[in-house]
């Protein structure tokens, strides 16, 4: 089995709202300096998802990230978790796009690896929220594609996937090679292994350029964007909290009981 | 100027009923379409759906295009993809919404990159540039931590909606609208992604959408059995339980009852936060609240800047206290 995981740097999600502020001239968010990124949790589950077919079938996983100044410790940890090989698609001109490029760009990766049954990614990224990216690479190889996975199980060229749907979940047979992006109900990913956390610090990843994948010059950053991003704010919180007191926790329970039967709302 | 008129709406049937995100979309296209001084189209898909087209229409569509066949009985993203994207290239709606569902979310992508053109995902805001006609549209990003606006060139200008964030459209039974039964000749031979199984797994109860109560325990409540309490009392208020993600992610709860970005949104007259954080990511499930409680140890905890009351303390003697004091005010 070949499988190729898209994953991506991001800001931690976790991160209050409270340490989160917008910067005016890029239009992004930030986080404190202490606060390290990460890669993507949906991606992470994508890379475990990957780790389980290959834990049945053996195989090679590829994985796959797109940006510009990425830190290699954040974007070596699917190595880590045992994954094979990283290719990163690192260039200031990859940086400033829209999920369009960002498709585009991996998609002719992609491409580019050429030997592939299966693509992961996660169902979206816990920065922008787009949840694009993944549907995007399956239309532009024209691949069949399955969201939200919750399990993955291949046999015999064709892929089981459990899908989350708002009852339960339905379970659909795919043919490969397909895309099929991975969501939070599949668990949580392992943790990374000692023997592949010290082979990983060796590793150097492969990096390619835009020329390296062949897209045009004039297709980069903001020109190969087809969304703007007129405003990013943080909407101002309106009302305070009224926190009931009492001499002890108890009375306070009392209390809150009191008020919320004097609001009608019990 | 462009070619492309109208707003094209996807009209989701759950369970052999608009769903409510349908009337949502209804009214939110509704409104753009008048704003645009246009139309507003639905495209209402399945198997046995017909008899559904006057309502589509009582509820605010112009044209409604009817593509009723077995093969749509269950949701396939091959032929509702293919379906979908032959009526819109074949009508050039100037704009087209769906709802943010498990079809919307799976299908607005791939069609907004078949038309080569850029849509926008779980929008709370759709509106109309006057000059330019474009469509604004507006999401939560950073989990929920902040708002983007965003604008396109190209067409169709897509998006899917929120639920819960559009008003809905009133019924009026009066209204004239076109039903328009379409036949696309579909074929077993298009699906590549089979549907073989669907399996229920939600416990029978009031479902956490349509609940007046909901009490949310996160991970706080420490273990699957803490959640018995909740269960008691979400059971004397009448309403439903919920989880955070973290809960789920540990198995204490079904990811059925996640309320969250990625789980239920949810729109009660009272929700409880129990031993939760209130992340961004959280709290963008139950904003829609009327009023928020929340109850945690940490005096610190985000949910105290988001609940309208609250009391710090751990939740172990708070509720019991609470169950047993609405126990009483019940008897009298």
């Amino acid at each position: 089995m070949n499988i190729i995981v898209c994953v991506k740097e991001i800001i931690d999600p976790e991160l209050p709202p409270d340490n989160f502020k917008i910067d005016p001239t890029r239009n992004i968010g930030l986080c404190p300096d202490s606060v390290p990124s990460v890669i993507n949790p949906f991606d992470e589950q994508a890379m475990e998802a990957a780790l389980r077919i290959k834990d049945v079938l053996g195989g090679k996983i590829t994985i796959l990230s797109l940006g510009n100044n990425l830190h290699r410790e954040v974007v070596k940890k699917p190595l880590t978790m045992g994954a094979d090989e990283l290719i990163l698609l690192e260039d200031e001109a990859y940086a400033g796009g829209d999920s369009w490029s960002t498709a585009n760009a991996l998609a002719l990766a992609i491409n580019k690896i050429g030997n592939y049954d299966l693509v992961l990614c996660g169902r979206q990224a816990a920065d922008w929220d787009a949840g694009q990216v993944g549907l995007g690479i399956a239309e532009i190889l024209n691949l069949p594609s399955v969201t939200l996975a919750r399990k993955i199980e291949v046999t015999d060229g064709k892929a089981r996937v459990e899908r989350v749907t708002p009852d339960g979940y339905e379970i659909i047979e795919v043919v490969l090679p397909a895309l099929i992006t991975v969501s939070n109900e599949l668990g949580q990913p392992r943790y990374a292994i000692l023997e592949k956390i010290l082979e990983s610090v060796k590793k150097e990843p492969t990096i390619w350029k835009p020329k390296d994948i062949g897209i045009e010059p004039g297709r980069t950053e903001s020109k190969g964007r087809q969304l703007n991003l007129l405003k990013l704010f943080q909407p101002v919180r309106e009302g305070k909290c009224e926190i009931i007191g009492g001499d002890t926790v108890e009375e306070a329970a009392v209390n809150l009981t009191l008020r919320l039967r004097e609001a009608k709302v019990v | 100027m462009t070619n492309y008129k109208n707003v094209m709406i996807y009209a989701e049937v759950v369970d052999g009923k608009l769903a409510t995100v349908t009337k949502e979309l209804l009214g939110c296209g509704g409104k753009l379409a008048k704003d645009l001084g246009e139309e507003l189209y639905a495209v209402l898909m399945g198997s046995g759906v017909s008899a559904l087209a006057n309502e589509v229409i009582a509820f605010g569509a112009d044209k409604v295009y009817v593509i009723d066949n077995p093969l749509l009985k269950d949701y396939n993203q091959d032929l509702y993809f293919l379906s979908i994207a032959k009526i819109v290239q074949q009508e050039i709606p100037r704009i087209v919404i769906l709802g943010h569902t498990p079809i919307g979310l799976d299908l607005c992508p791939r069609l907004a990159f078949r038309f080569n053109t850029a849509t926008v995902l779980d929008c709370v805001e759709l509106s109309i540039e006057p000059k330019t006609k474009l469509l604004l549209r507006s999401k939560p990003v950073y989990g929920g931590k902040a708002l983007a606006s965003y604008v396109s060139e190209t067409y169709p200008q897509m998006a899917t909606i929120r639920s819960k964030s559009m008003q809905p459209s009133e019924r009026n039974d009066s209204r004239q609208g076109e039903i328009i039964p379409i036949d696309l000749g579909l074929d077993q031979s298009f699906i590549r992604a089979r549907v073989l199984e669907k399996v229920i797994e939600e416990k029978e109860g009031i479902k956490l959408e349509d609940a007046d109560v909901i009490v949310t325990g996160g991970r706080g409540i420490g273990s699957a059995d803490g959640f018995r309490q909740l269960e008691e009392l979400a059971k004397i208020l009448k309403g439903a339980v919920g989880a955070t993600r973290a809960v789920c992610d540990e198995g204490w709860a079904p990811t059925t009852i996640q309320v969250g970005l990625t789980g239920k949104i949810v729109s009660p007259k009272l929700y409880i936060a129990v031993a939760l954080s209130g992340s961004s990511q959280h709290m963008a499930g139950c904003a829609g609240s009327e009023t928020i409680v929340g109850i945690n140890r940490d005096e610190n905890a985000n949910i105290f800047n988001e609940a309208k009351l609250g009391v710090v303390g751990d939740w172990k003697i708070v509720l019991p206290v609470m169950i047993q004091r609405i126990k009483s005010m019940l008897e009298k």
